[in-house]
Formats: structure tokens, sequence, C-alpha cells
């Protein structure tokens, strides 16, 4: 009987997110080989990914343990740099894919020990002081990636903040990380379907730890965090937890992001604060605390900017406005009541056809 | 000497993001929201002051006086079509409207304006100040950065303190629900407030492009954010703290440029943000909010 239950939830649940992923990666994979897919939409297939990593894992935060971080995109340059620098020392010694997904692994690692270092801190704070303090440190990692000078040579690592002169290197030493202009040569081994693999198993996760014993716990703290605490719940622990997995899973979206790229620099445009607000945009319109809403919300919305391209230099005000105007239907207490009555009078319609 | 021209170049800058952070603190306080859109709102003033002082070639007073009214009632239409119908809803749909009228407005500006960089000339016509025998010069923009801002805290105090309206402001932003009972109309006085907050904006942006004279659609963002932090870092809600924290911002950034490093000033900035947070949690001047059970 039990067993019945769960596969039933499973199919009502957390199933179609998984289906509804891999039919997606079904359909574009028969796409690219019958060659029905533009160039332009090709190269958006990784970033579609990425974007739904990023959401999922925000909604982590966002959604399940209710805490507003607007530094997201912090994370994600954390795991970036640390897997481009990975992939970059070792290019060519190794085959790509297998060092891609050490590098991941790295990305992943050095984003969740960045975000127990930053959690600690920050979730001790509440609401709107705990959401600037995270944005702040979305900027001073960006900032201060900006500033490292890192080279190599035979006599081994050299570290700077100054200049690429002041690493003092020898003539056949290399540079690695070179301040603002970031990791060049970086090689480009994310793939489509990695991308699908990686979405996966973050849904897996999320999905698992939201439906696990851990993730009632987060979601007691979140309704009432005083409540949780009373009966005990180590209310630190949990949070930390949500905080420090949203945080590796937005390192492996950097990963996937570096790899993609061949040159890896730290601007404001794709680690800045500005995309932490659109990653929450993602999360805010697919629904807060809905994983499958994430990621359609990051697929269309990713997706909208280029189907629009048309219109040129409209483009991203028809976005903004499109933005506004789903945010006035979808949360204004008019919008709500009006669709409410709308649905009412629809059902009842209905209803007398059924007795008819 | 050149530890103190620092300091007042810093104290310049402050006195913009107090002025900034002013708008922000105000709105917060009343309308329980973070209005990510009042940066750009100083992009637009920035563009007004431009058009009618560069371009149409009339005084600066002229430029200066039609910012502040495009920018009062950018602000207040803003607060109309996208704010009021979320009254009640959730602060993160709030949030995320705001996000989207600021995007609306950079790209508005961008396909008005353009992408490229304008350059902005001063609207200041005063003489520096040279002190300590040419040692010490005080820009022109300096001073009159510094004195608006004094008389901008001033003015606020009192119209907040004295007038009725003021005295509406305080009992809205400390409980809605008693203040409708009060006989006070709630929606008349959050759309006051933003209709300040916006020519406070106003004022900021014409001061910011004078003492940094290029105009971008992007010009408001970054300065917009720092306000931000410097309103948070205050105590947010409190009319003193923003002026305090937006001071002490400008002081920080400006110092830490000069000594330290100019590439880390931000990250100095933020973290400085962060430890007075750590320390006190509701920023320097900040209520103490118990939690009832």
């Amino acid at each position: 009987m039990k067993n019945k239950r769960s596969i039933k939830d499973l199919l009502k649940g957390s199933g179609v997110t998984y289906g509804m992923v891999i039919l997606a990666y079904v359909l574009v994979e028969i796409a690219l080989k019958t060659g029905n897919i533009s160039s332009l939409m090709q190269g958006l297939l990784v970033p579609l990914c990425i974007y739904s990593i990023l959401a999922v894992s925000l909604n982590l935060v966002v959604g399940i343990s209710g805490e507003l971080s607007l530094g997201h995109a912090g994370f994600m340059c954390v795991g970036a740099f640390s897997g481009a620098l990975f992939s970059k020392a070792l290019k060519g010694m190794i085959n790509p894919t297998v060092s891609l997904i050490i590098a991941i692994i790295i990305g992943a690692a050095v984003a969740a020990v960045f975000g127990i270092l930053i959690g600690i801190p920050v979730l001790r704070l509440r609401g709107d002081y705990l959401a600037i303090v995270t944005l702040a440190f979305g900027e001073i990692i960006k900032n201060i990636i900006n500033a490292i000078y890192l080279g190599v040579d035979s006599s081994g690592i050299h570290f700077s903040m100054k200049s690429e002169v002041a690493l003092k290197l020898d003539a056949e030493g290399t540079v690695l990380i070179k301040g603002a202009q970031g990791i060049t040569g970086t090689p480009q081994a994310s793939t489509f379907t990695i991308g699908v693999i990686l979405l996966l198993i973050t849904l897996f996760i999320v999905i698992n730890l939201v439906n696990s014993r851990t993730g009632r716990a987060i979601m007691a703290i979140r309704d009432n965090r005083i409540a949780a605490e009373s009966i005990g719940l180590p209310i630190t622990k949990y949070k930390l937890l949500a905080f420090t997995v949203s945080a590796a899973l937005a390192g492996v979206a950097g990963v996937l992001y570096a790899h993609n790229l061949t040159t890896l620099a730290a601007l404001p445009k794709n680690f800045g604060y500005n995309q932490s607000i659109m990653i929450l945009v993602f999360v805010v319109l697919g629904g807060i605390g809905n994983v499958r809403g994430s990621v359609i919300a990051a697929v269309v919305l990713t997706l909208l900017p280029e189907l629009l391209r048309g219109l040129n230099n409209y483009r991203m005000l028809i976005y903004a406005i499109v933005l506004i105007a789903m945010m006035l239907f979808n949360s204004s207490p008019k919008a709500i009541e009006l669709r409410e009555r709308f649905a009412d009078s629809f059902k009842k319609k209905t209803a007398k056809k059924e007795v008819a | 000497m050149s530890f103190l021209s620092y300091l007042i170049s810093g104290i310049s800058l402050g006195s913009v993001y107090a002025i900034i952070a002013l708008g922000y603190t105000m709105v917060y306080g009343i309308a329980k929201m973070l209005n990510f859109a009042h940066g750009d709102i100083i992009m637009v003033g920035g563009y007004m002051v431009f058009i009618v002082v560069s371009t149409m070639g009339m005084p600066p007073a002229a430029g200066i006086l039609t910012a502040v009214v495009v920018c009062t009632l950018l602000g207040v239409t803003v607060e109309r079509i996208a704010y009021k119908p979320l009254r009640g809803a959730s602060p993160l749909a709030v949030l995320i409207t705001a996000i989207g009228v600021s995007y609306l407005l950079q790209n508005l500006a961008l396909l008005l304006w353009g992408a490229d960089t304008k350059a902005f000339t001063s609207v200041v016509a005063i003489e520096p100040l040279r002190l300590a025998e040419g040692q010490l010069m005080i820009t022109g923009e300096t001073i009159v950065t510094i004195t608006t801002c004094i008389v901008v805290m001033v003015t606020l105090t009192a119209f907040i303190n004295k007038t009725k309206t003021g005295q509406a402001m305080l009992a809205v932003s400390e409980d809605k629900g008693a203040a409708t009972l009060m006989g006070i109309n709630v929606n008349r006085t959050i759309a006051i407030t933003f209709a300040i907050g916006s020519a406070l904006a106003a004022v900021a942006g014409v001061l910011l492009c004078s003492a940094y004279p290029s105009l971008t659609p992007y010009t408001g963002a970054m300065p917009g954010i720092k306000a931000f932090v410097a309103a948070v870092f205050g105590g947010i809600g409190s009319i003193p703290g923003a002026m305090i924290g937006g001071i002490l911002l400008g002081v920080i950034e400006n110092l830490s440029k000069a000594y330290i490093s100019s590439q880390l000033s931000d990250a100095i900035v933020f973290s400085v943000l962060i430890i007075v947070l750590l320390v006190r949690p509701t920023g320097i001047m900040g209520k103490k909010i118990s939690e009832k059970v």
C-alpha cells in the first residue's frame, strides 16, 4: 500500500520534472540530428542548463529555506574560477571530459566551502539585511577575483594582488589568472549532454533533500522559526546545510559556464549582482519553492530575449514590461481575486453542463 | 594635507550617497519595500539636466527644475502603476517588480538617448576654494554638494517632525492599519513619500553627474546600490541613519581608494558593511525589533 502511494506521488511530482527535462533533451537531440536548430539556438543550449541549475539551487535557499539571497552569482563565480583554474593548469595532460568532471567536483567543493564561510555570519541576519549582506558578499568575491594575479613557473606558484609584473615569473612561466582579464584558454568541454546530466543530478539532489526529514525540518524553520526551535531543531545547522548545498550547486553551474567560453573574466554582467537578481527573477516567476517552475521559468526567460531579437533595441524593453506585467498578474491581490472569480464562474458553467 | 583633501572629497561623495539613501530609507520605512528602481531615477535626473542645459542651452537652474519635476512625476507614476496594485502582496513580488521597473527605465533611456557616454557639463559655477596656500583645494562641486546635503537633511527633519504630512508619514511607517483608523490617507502618504524620494534622487543625479561628468543609461545603478548599502549601514528606515551611513560610506570608499587599492575599494566598502551588520544586526541607528512569540 505504502509502496503504491510513493509511486503515485513520484508520478505526480518529481517524476514529471525529470520526464520534462529528459523529453526536452530527446527532442533537442532529434532536432540537432536532423539539423532543425539554428546556430543561435545551439549556442543557447548550455546556458539554458546553467541557468536552470542556478534557478533550482537558488530556489533551495529562497523557496525552501525562506531566506532572500542576492549573492548567488558570487558562488557561481567561485566555482567557475576554481574549476577553470584546474582545467587550465592541467590542459592537454588528461582527457578533457575527465578533466571537466574533476573540475566540477573541485568547483562544487570550493563553492561549498565559501557557502559555509559566508553562511555562518550571514544566516544570523534576517530578511532584507540578509539580502543586502549576500549581495555585498557577491560583489566582494567578484571584486577580489578581479584583483588576483596567479602564475606558475619552475620555482612554484606565484601570487599577487597588484599586477602581472609583480608576479616575478621566469621566462618560461605562465600566467594563470590575469587580474581583470581573468582566465584565458579554458578548454571548451561543456556540452548539452553534460549540462542536462548535471541538471538532472541537481534536480535529484534538491528534490530528495526537500522530501527528506532534513527538508521538512528546513521548511518547518522557514514557516515558524520559533516553533521549530522550541521542538529542538538546530536552526543554524539546517539553514547552513541548505545554503551550502545551494552554493555548491551554483559552483557546478559556474564550472559549466567557465567551460562553455574560452575567456573567463569576472564582469558585472556575468557575476555581478545583476546576475544574482536575474536568477532570483527565475525563481520568483517560476513559483517560490516550486522546483519544476524554476526550470521552466529559467528556460522561458532565457529564450525570451533571444526570440525577441528581431525587435532589436526594443527586446529588453519588452522583456521588462513582460516581467512587470507578469508580476502584477501573478501577485497583485486584485488580480488574484479577479482570477478566482473567473475560475469560479467557469467551474459553475462546466458543472451546469455536466448536470444537463 | 593630502589626507584632508581625500577626506573632504570622501564627504562630498558621501553626501551624494546620503541624499540617495534618504530616498531609499523613506520609501522603505513607509512602504516596507526595497525600491530597486531608485538608482535609475538618478540617471533620469542626470539626462534631464543634460538635455535642458547642454542640448537646449538653457540656464542650469531650469535644468535642475526640470529634472526635479520630471523625476517626481516619474516616481509617483511608477508607484501608481507598478507598486500600488501590489500592496499586500509578498515583499518578494514587490522586489521583483521594482527590478522590472529598473530594467524598464534603463532600456527606455537606452532607446531614447543611446548607449554612448554623454559628457556632462557641471551645473556648478563656483570657483574652487584654495586653503593653506593652495595646498588644499576644495572644488565648487564639493562645496555645493555638502551644503545641499545639510540643507536637505535639515529641511527633511523639520518637514517630518513639524508638518501634518510628515507626522502622517511617521504614523504610516509605524502602523499602517492604525494610521488608516486615525483618518490618514495611507495611499496619498505613500505617494508623497515616493515624490519626495524621487525629487531627492533628481538632486542627487545632478550633483553626481557634476562631480563625475559622464552619463550613460547605467550611471545610476552602482551609486543606487551603494546608497542602498549606506541606508542599511545606518539602519534602514532611519533618516539620520541614512545620513551617517552615506557619509561614512563615501569617506571609507575614498580613503581606501587613496591608501589601499582603487580596485579593491568596493570590496572594502562592502566588508565594512558586513562587519557593522554582524555587530549591530539592524545598522548603526536601527531600532532593535523584539519578536513576539
